[in-house]
């Protein structure tokens, strides 16, 4: 039983018409070097896994990203990594969720980004068991919030680390 | 005996027997590397097991942000030090990947013949320290007579016995020579006897089956909760393999069988390493064959690279499972960000739920069957 593509992207367009994500539709990507900003990219859209190594792209809202995990999880995915990544120019931390099928050549990626000073998100450790360890780490090393996570202490980290390495203004960044 | 449900973590069960707080590790012998687990134990019975990481936490990924492409290439073969082809394949990949550069037949091949050479040194040493855990020492020494075999073989085309630097952007390193080949070939009949004998001594000794037979049974279906891949995945009965899933390299070229079994305990676990061991050697054997002539690196490689903006992403099988490497580039010559997936990882994080009601003893078989490296947990 392997899921369609056209199918997926449906459940996802299904989704994010339910609830626009107001904090993503209107950032584009940040602009680098001066350059002009890209044009916001359609919301979900399907890529070429050739080009990228992924099939589908979504973003999602912050609080669609239980719902979005509740998608995959109905369709057999596996969770295959959560991570984030620091645009600081734009004041936002984005969250990348990757999801793998462990019986068709499926990968999709789920994605949110929240406001920088205020980083906090819903868990899907409760869809997923395997997310719990990712957002652990994702926690520790972007200062991002898991809300309803139960234990976020530092799981790589010592045990007494207070800061975020991954962020781009952690001193020694470059 | 019922096992019950813990309580309180270092307090009492149900029924009110006093648990107790077991610390296996970080120096213990069965976790391979600095591992420690917290074990919360009712007597023999493992009630609870909380793996603590980051002994040897390195950040490899704060390293990928302040280095180039080209710079960060050898810290991947140093993440899983035993399967480091597969890792520094994946990275390669994905830069190839991004960049549109197209590999000659000729480095693809060679990629797929060490890579899979790396994966039976790799699954040899987990062969070996396996029995070792479970109390049998002489396959050890056997394993590692093999294995050194191949070391030798990748020695001399790559300098390296361990950390391999062997794929570059658009190819390899330098091309393999007639010994190599010829070695290779040699090593892949002396190999196929030497599995049919561990067969015979190891794997059908009864012994070993009571040891391993329904024990720490692993379901598919908590493998797919928990991003579990690899030989655990398929000793569950998932023939879930990124070679056949999500084909990259010439594998779609090549013959093979994904072994998979059914048992989801840690004989499956066990015969799916050892089947995989006999498959890598039919591959060695194609590929070798099939070598076309040609040049082993793509022309006009740009000697300083960069990516266009934008995320890509490119897994590969490695002798643990999916190893994965996302690159967020923005257009520099440096990675804006550089995500690395490991198997290990993955695959610790269901060892709390499997373990729980295990006998100790059992609990260090299950463990061993993941094939845990530890610096491929905290990188």
């Amino acid at each position: 039983m392997s899921p369609s593509l056209d199918e997926l992207q449906a459940a996802f367009l299904q989704l994010t018409a339910s609830a626009p994500p107001l904090n993503n539709s209107t950032v584009a990507e940040p602009a680098e070097n001066g350059q002009a900003a890209a044009p916001s990219p359609p919301l979900v859209q399907i890529t070429d896994a050739r080009a990228k190594g992924y099939h589908l792209d979504a973003t999602v809202a912050t609080n669609q990203v239980v719902a979005a995990a509740e998608i995959m999880d109905k369709h057999g995915f596996s969770i295959d990594a959560v991570t984030g990544v620091d645009w600081m120019a734009a004041g936002q931390m984005e969250i990348v969720y990757d999801f793998f099928h462990p019986a068709s050549p499926l990968h999709v990626v789920v994605r949110t980004r929240v406001p920088r000073d205020q980083a906090e998100l819903p868990t899907i450790q409760g869809v997923f068991p395997g997310a719990n360890w990712h957002e652990r780490e994702t926690h520790e090393f972007f200062g991002i919030k898991f809300l309803g996570h139960p234990d976020l202490s530092p799981l790589l980290l010592p045990e007494d680390a207070t800061y975020h390495p991954l962020r781009k203004d952690f001193p020694g960044a470059v | 005996m019922q096992f019950e449900k813990v309580v309180n973590v270092g307090g009492t069960t149900e029924s009110g027997r006093e648990t107790f707080v077991l610390n296996l590790g970080p120096q213990h012998p069965a976790t391979h590397g600095v591992l420690r687990i917290k074990l919360t134990m009712d007597g023999e019975y493992v009630m609870h097991a909380e793996p603590v990481c980051g002994y040897i936490h390195r950040m490899h990924e704060k390293m990928g942000e302040n280095r180039t492409y080209a710079q960060f290439l050898p810290n991947t073969s140093r993440i899983d030090y035993l399967s480091a082809m597969h890792y520094t394949h994946a990275f390669v990949g994905a830069v190839e990947r991004a960049a549109g550069i197209e590999v000659p037949p000729r480095a693809e091949y060679i990629r797929v013949i060490t890579s899979e050479l790396n994966r039976v040194s790799s699954h040899l040493v987990w062969f070996g320290a396996f029995l070792l855990d479970l109390g049998g020492f002489t396959p050890l020494l056997y394993a590692f007579d093999d294995r050194e075999k191949i070391l030798d073989l990748l020695e001399a085309i790559t300098g390296a016995r361990l950390t391999y630097c062997y794929y570059r952007f658009g190819g390899l390193c330098n091309d393999v020579d007639d010994d190599f080949l010829r070695g290779t070939r040699d090593f892949v009949q002396y190999m196929r006897p030497r599995l049919g004998m561990y067969r015979k001594l190891v794997t059908d000794n009864i012994i070993l089956r009571k040891r391993l037979e329904d024990i720490g049974p692993i379901s598919a279906e908590m493998c797919r909760k928990y991003g579990a891949t690899g030989p655990v995945i398929r000793g569950s009965g998932i023939p879930c393999d990124v070679r056949r899933v999500e084909p990259y390299s010439v594998y779609p070229e090549l013959e093979f069988d994904i072994p998979h079994y059914p048992g989801g305990d840690c004989m499956a676990r066990y015969d799916v390493r050892m089947e995989e061991m006999e498959q890598s050697l039919r591959i060695i054997e194609q590929a070798v064959a099939k070598l076309p002539e040609g040049p082993h690196i793509a022309p006009k490689v740009p000697r300083v690279i960069k990516l266009p903006p934008g995320d890509f992403y490119y897994a590969v099988e490695a002798a643990r499972g999916r190893f994965a490497v996302r690159i967020v580039s923005d257009g520099k010559d440096i990675p804006y960000r550089v995500r690395l997936r490991t198997p290990s990882f993955a695959n610790l994080t269901l060892f709390g739920e499997a373990s729980q009601g295990m006998l100790l003893p059992d609990a260090l078989a299950l463990m061993g069957t993941l094939d845990l490296v530890i610096p491929d947990i905290d990188r």
